[in-house]
């Protein structure tokens, strides 16, 4: 709520918001619905984002392009990379569930500035089907979710301006998502909540958010001189006009590089914030965990030439960035040892969410051994723009925050919906998504090593038999979903009941019934000063009398 | 405890949430405008680059003119000055004032942004005629479109301010608090680009 507007017309608000299900179609100003709003057209992009990989690894099954024309696989390659970034990841990981588990966390009735919050999602929809509309009004974008000059440049206008256009209002969306986020969590906390007390998804957001905000305007502002060589015929990024691609190269991946980690660590959040539920274990290391999301905060924003270095960069630019992006492994390996001791000796529940989770540690630390190779000069020259880098990327994107945002499903279902999810169903899924996954990326890395080049839809014909292998992955991804896609429907009308709190879960969304209210609780908000507090047996955790009271509270 | 629970006729939390969630818009605006710096300085950051390693090609003009751009620095930062006398002016209650205030700033942005079209037009070259000149153009004319709306801002805030039924009073200002930060932060910008456009 805006808090400067008159009393009266704030009652008078909600009347003017519909209830049942057609607020989730409507300018809803509630963080919960908006969460949910961002989840569902997250997921619905997913699965057009999804058919199109299946496209690309349908087009790889073979080593001549036999089933599209070259500029079509360019095409789909392009809205592949774009909507899975842009429409699918990025507003999930930090749209849906930030909007829906931050005000919980910081003990607020909504976020800081919800009107604001519901322009940053509405930006979303139409930005996403003028993205795909291109496709079939003009020919979408072919040079990459990258767009770098002159390929940009060179290839039809009408497609890369339309990408730009959609381009810039996601990011227009992401800013403003990423200030309401800082706000809230600096401004809106409960009073006596402390800062070191907040659930780690909160710290995650706020690394996430001062990212989002330093970075993505760089972007924008990129691509709108981009926009100018298409249109104007400037010469920015034009070699041709005396202009210079590197520079491009340098404004995009300051942008681009951040935007992997806007990309995981709010995943990382999501993952502190599960393991313990289900390990029944306090979160290991809160304090380092902290400090690890704010250095690679600050080291992700100085790194970002790594992606360049067959760009002509100098050695010393090499040198300071190899060094640089070498010291992420540390923080981020911090937190991948933390959440092991967080699982070590505890009470673990292998249901589908802590599975996922799992998964997630397994996948992510292959994704971060490969991004350490990465970034070292000598062996980058030797496999840039190859497959090895598609494995590396998905490894850290798929199976690093997609498979968490599989588990954040699986966990947050029953509070969304007020019903339990199928666990059967839910385990077989794992085991498809996690078998599909790793047949499909794991033998790109050979690929990669062995030089076959990415963003080709040819390839030499001795890679066929490996690149088969890889799209059979693909499809058992592909299928994967549909035991989820039955799963969460089938639930929604006839899953168990779940309770408030079914997880006998600590952070405060479970203190409240679910689904909850629309200020979250009936009463004052709990004040959970030890969000992670798994330390004792559950039957001496009086969980049924803390819903939506102050279980920890100082007696405010 | 049910999810069909509205607010509707709840006025005792309704104040309840007054104390648990104070003003955050300048906040909000704050951070906002560190993201759009964080434009600019994509902007200049290129033209720096360019300068460092893309030198002017023969026979190619970029040549810039001192004293309207002077002028123009001039004038906004005395139009922040007077913006800041508008906003004494409404905190002791005097619509009039601030408002003679609000128009002179505004009277000054409009100055500003005439003086920079008249720069352009004398200007020897033209916006795809070579590296330097298009980012000059990009970067002043992306400033150029915040002073636009600043000086919108401004009217607006003015038209607001009226003594009677106006939205700006003396005790809740915000709109003017937020174009004065917004207006600082246009000038600020300028200052930057100035020095880096101009005096480099």
């Amino acid at each position: 709520m805006t808090v400067a507007t008159p009393p009266d017309i704030q009652s008078a608000a909600p009347r003017l918001q519909p209830s049942g299900w057609i607020r989730y179609f409507s300018f809803s100003v509630d963080h919960k619905v908006i969460g949910l709003q961002y989840l569902v057209c997250g997921f619905a992009f997913y699965l057009v984002g999804g058919a199109l990989a299946g496209a690309i690894r349908t087009e790889l099954a073979s080593p001549v392009s036999d089933f599209m024309a070259r500029d079509v696989y360019n095409q789909v390659l392009t809205l592949h990379g774009t909507v899975m970034i842009f429409l699918w990841i990025v507003p999930v990981v930090n749209g849906a569930f930030g909007n829906y588990l931050i005000p919980f966390y910081v003990g607020a009735r909504d976020m800081a500035f919800p009107r604001l919050n519901a322009v940053a999602f509405w930006l979303i929809p139409p930005a996403g089907l003028m993205l795909i509309s291109s496709y079939f009004l003009t020919g979408a974008a072919q040079s990459g979710w990258t767009a770098y000059p002159p390929l940009s440049i060179t290839t039809p206008a009408a497609g890369q301006i339309i990408w730009i256009l959609s381009v810039l209002l996601l990011g227009g969306s992401s800013i403003f998502g990423g200030i309401n986020f800082i706000a809230t969590i600096l401004k809106l906390r409960r009073p006596g909540l402390k800062l070191m007390q907040l659930p780690m998804y909160c710290w995650a957001m706020l690394g996430t958010s001062i990212l989002v905000v330093l970075s993505t305007p760089v972007l924008a502002g990129t691509l709108v001189l981009l926009s100018f060589d298409i249109v104007a015929h400037t010469g920015f990024f034009n070699p041709g006009m005396g202009g210079n691609v590197v520079v491009y190269q340098h404004l995009f991946w300051f942008y681009s590089h951040p935007a992997v980690y806007i990309m995981v660590l709010p995943a990382f959040g999501l993952v502190s914030e599960i393991l313990p539920v289900h390990a029944r274990k306090p979160l290991f290391g809160y304090v380092t965990m902290v400090y690890s999301i704010m250095a690679i905060v600050g080291l992700g924003l100085i790194v970002w030439a790594h992606h360049m270095f067959t760009s002509g960069t100098p050695p010393w630019m090499r040198l300071f960035f190899t060094i640089a992006t070498a010291f992420i492994a540390v923080p981020t390996g911090i937190k991948f040892f933390n959440w092991l001791a967080t699982l070590w000796g505890g009470r673990i529940n292998l249901n589908s969410a802590m599975l996922f989770s799992c998964g997630f540690i397994v996948n992510f630390v292959l994704g971060g051994i490969t991004g350490v190779a990465l970034a070292q000069v000598p062996f980058d020259i030797h496999v840039h723009d190859t497959y090895f880098v598609v494995a590396h990327f998905h490894y850290i994107v798929f199976g690093g925050s997609v498979f968490v945002v599989f588990a954040s499903v699986y966990h947050w279902y029953p509070k969304f919906t007020g019903r339990m999810l199928n666990e059967g169903l839910g385990r077989f899924h794992c085991a498809l998504t996690f078998i599909g996954f790793n047949l499909c990326f794991g033998p790109q890395h050979w690929l990669g090593l062995n030089g076959m080049p990415r963003r080709v839809a040819e390839y030499d014909p001795q890679f066929t038999l490996i690149n088969q292998i890889s799209s059979v992955g693909a499809l058992l991804m592909a299928v994967s979903t549909l035991p989820f896609l039955w799963n969460v429907v089938q639930s929604a009308f006839s899953g168990r009941i779940a309770g408030d709190n079914p997880w006998n879960a600590l952070t405060p969304e479970w203190l409240t019934s679910s689904p909850p209210p629309v200020e979250n609780w009936v009463g004052e908000a709990p004040l959970v000063e030890e969000p992670y507090g798994y330390g004792v047996p559950i039957d001496q955790l009086d969980l049924a009398a803390a819903s939506g009271r102050d279980l920890w509270s100082s007696g405010k | 405890m049910t999810s069909t629970l509205t607010r509707t006729g709840d006025d005792a939390r309704d104040d309840h949430n007054h104390e648990e969630h104070g003003d955050h818009r300048m906040f909000g605006l704050a951070t906002f405008l560190v993201a759009d710096a964080m434009t600019f300085a994509g902007f200049f950051a290129a033209y720096l680059t360019f300068k460092a390693v893309n030198p002017l090609p023969e026979g190619a003009i970029f040549e810039l003119e001192l004293p309207l751009p002077i002028l123009n620095t001039v004038l906004l930062l005395v139009s922040s000055a007077t913006f800041h006398k508008a906003g004494q002016a409404i905190r002791q209650g005097d619509h009039g004032r601030c408002r003679r205030w609000l128009l002179i700033s505004a009277a000054l942005g409009i100055a500003f942004l005439a003086s920079q079209m008249l720069e352009y037009f004398t200007l020897p070259f033209g916006l795809a005629d070579n590296l330097y000149a298009s980012t000059f153009y990009a970067a002043t004319g992306f400033h150029g479109l915040h002073v636009t709306l600043g000086a919108l801002m401004i009217l607006i805030v003015w038209w607001q301010a009226r003594p009677e039924g106006g939205r700006v009073t003396a005790e809740n200002h915000f709109p003017l608090e937020a174009a004065e930060l917004y207006w600082h932060f246009v000038d600020g910008i300028w200052v930057v680009l100035f020095v880096i456009l101009y005096l480099l």
